[in-house]
């Protein structure tokens, strides 16, 4: 499988004002990251993965290791302005706050910035924030003014101006953190559909883990550390540790896990409500069973 | 306190004037100028005041929104007139009184001088920013002075500027209502005391105000370095300006009118300013 980001031993130092202590925000940090997937990563404030995302859309440069974006090597001295400008092409982000990177007053002018930065023509535009907003579901909107919808259609609009630009990966740096969990859900519902759909490689961070069980790989940060990385079974067979990163695993999960604790046979690798309730009347019954047999 | 302010106030429609090009509507406007500081005596006046109706019918907009924004120039244009009657030196007095001499020219001067002034104002603002948006007319500004960008004026950066400060506008003004409220939540009292105490009470809200803007323009910045902006250089926009055929056509009328109105300085009698 392609890799569409790579990243090896990477180190961030944060350098200190005057007296104050360097902090360093990354330490050795490597992963890959597969086209096509759906990856998240976990953290809670400080861990490093804001650092993280700055990193790969060629906001910040490590301080040390290498990233590698669709097999080019973005960091070192050799990085030209017109490689950056070509990473920025396929690799796109989505902020935290809806409020602060929209740039337009009327949504489809938002939509069409990107593409006009990368001077596309303009009947191409049209037919590609036409394309997006549709993908968005936000068409409707085409028209009105931004500040005048919620925030979760203030990040659809903002998903759809990176959709216009038609890259192959979009980074979403904790987008749904600021909404309503309406709005929370409606962001969700685009990006999976982006990523099973449209075949767009995301890369989530996020610290809600609801989120994160949806993925193809979790990889969790702790304090500047990959603590662990793997499927969303795997990396939430094992409490203890996210608990320990004062992390939490999804509500059924941790249900699931204390169960098992107490002596009741559940598989863990369940995260959705209505199957996690299924899994335990199972594993009861068959308990019954046992006692009675 | 609800805050809701309609910049420019446009008003919605699509009337002729609306579907005017905004590049066409700046040139229109200026020429508009220049024929009414050249309009001389009354017969010139009575023209432009007849295209002026016309473009009031035209933009279809109620007669109740355009007297309302005349209401602010009401009291220059009073002014204006007392000094024009009772300075303006004729021929004989209509009215003598102690040193009060008023002319007959002085009224008629009074008069066509405040009629100046509302036509002015009726046609700019009628051009410029009931039937243009903001935006609108910040691209038209774009696309007329884009020659000046071939010697060094940054005018896609002041576009751009424009377009950035009028998006948030609205935001900004919805974060001042939260920081007032914030205050006040804390006890802030904004509205009595003296002029002092009222001017000190606006520091709490100004000062976290300009730090959120501050962090917003930063995150704007990183947003819009993300999106691959790198200045106004090989852009390309998605909505081209086109003049049409009615645009053509207003812009004759214009300059028809210009023409008008000194071949009847010219030709026609009458009381000139």
């Amino acid at each position: 499988m392609e890799n569409t980001i790579e990243v090896k031993n990477l180190r961030y130092i944060y350098e200190g004002f005057g007296d104050e202590p360097d902090v360093e925000a990354l330490r050795d940090v490597s992963f890959n990251v597969e086209k096509g997937s759906f990856t998240v990563i976990l953290g809670h404030n400080g861990s490093g993965k804001s650092t993280l995302a700055s990193i790969l859309c060629m906001l910040a440069e490590p301080t040390e290791g290498e990233v590698w974006i669709n097999g080019k090597l973005m960091t070192g001295d050799t990085v030209t302005d017109e490689d950056i400008f070509e990473a920025r092409r396929s690799v796109g982000m989505v902020f935290q706050n809806p409020d602060n990177q929209i740039v337009a007053t009327v949504v489809e002018e938002d939509v069409a910035f990107g593409c006009e930065n990368l001077g596309i023509p303009s009947k191409e535009i049209r037919r590609r924030v036409d394309s997006a907003l549709d993908t968005v579901g936000m068409r409707k909107y085409a028209r009105h003014s931004p500040h005048r919808l919620s925030g979760g259609q203030k990040q659809r609009v903002a998903i759809a101006g990176v959709i216009a630009m038609k890259r192959d990966c979009i980074i979403f740096d904790e987008s749904t953190a600021m909404l309503d969990p309406m709005g929370r859900r409606e962001v969700m519902d685009t990006i999976e559909r982006l990523n099973s759909e449209d075949g767009v490689t995301v890369i989530l961070i996020t610290h809600y883990m609801e989120e994160a069980a949806r993925a193809d790989k979790i990889i969790v940060m702790n304090e500047g550390r990959v603590l662990t990385e793997g499927t969303p079974s795997e990396v939430f067979s094992d409490p203890e540790k996210l608990w320990e990163a004062s992390l939490d695993v999804p509500q059924s999960t941790e249900l699931l896990y204390r169960m098992r604790k107490a002596g009741l046979d559940v598989r863990l690798d369940i995260f959705d409500f209505g199957e996690c309730a299924d899994e335990i009347a199972r594993a009861m019954s068959e308990r019954r069973r046992e006692n009675n047999g | 306190m609800k805050m809701d302010i309609a910049f420019g106030q446009y008003c919605e429609g699509n009337s002729l004037l609306h579907r005017l090009d905004p590049r066409v509507k700046i040139i229109i406007t200026i020429l508009y100028i220049v024929a009414i500081f050249m309009a001389k005596n009354v017969f010139a006046f009575a023209l432009m005041l007849a295209f002026t109706v016309a473009l009031v019918i035209m933009s279809r907009l109620s007669v109740r929104v355009i007297l309302g924004g005349l209401k602010p120039i009401m009291f220059i244009a009073l002014f204006t007139a007392v000094i024009n009657i009772f300075f303006y030196k004729g021929d004989e007095p209509l009215v003598a009184f102690w040193v009060i001499k008023i002319y007959k020219e002085g009224l008629i001067n009074a008069g066509l001088i405040v009629l100046r002034i509302l036509m002015l104002l009726t046609a700019t603002s009628m051009f410029l920013t009931y039937t243009t948006t903001p935006i609108a007319l910040t691209d038209g500004l774009e696309q007329l002075l884009s020659p000046l960008s071939k010697i060094g004026v940054p005018v896609h950066d002041f576009a751009m500027m424009m377009t950035i400060a009028l998006r948030f506008i609205p935001t900004l003004i919805e974060e001042t209502e939260k920081i007032m409220n914030a205050q006040k939540a804390r006890g802030a009292d904004f509205s009595s005391g003296g002029l002092v105490k009222r001017a000190k009470a606006i520091v709490p809200i100004i000062i976290p105000l300009f730090v959120s803007a501050f962090r917003r323009a930063g995150d704007l910045a990183t947003a819009m370095e993300c999106r691959c902006y790198t200045g106004g250089k090989g852009r390309t926009r998605m909505n081209v300006l086109r003049a049409g055929a009615r645009d053509f056509l207003f812009t004759f009328v214009i300059i028809a009118l210009g023409a008008g109105v000194i071949l009847i300085n010219i030709y026609a009698p009458g009381y000139s300013v």
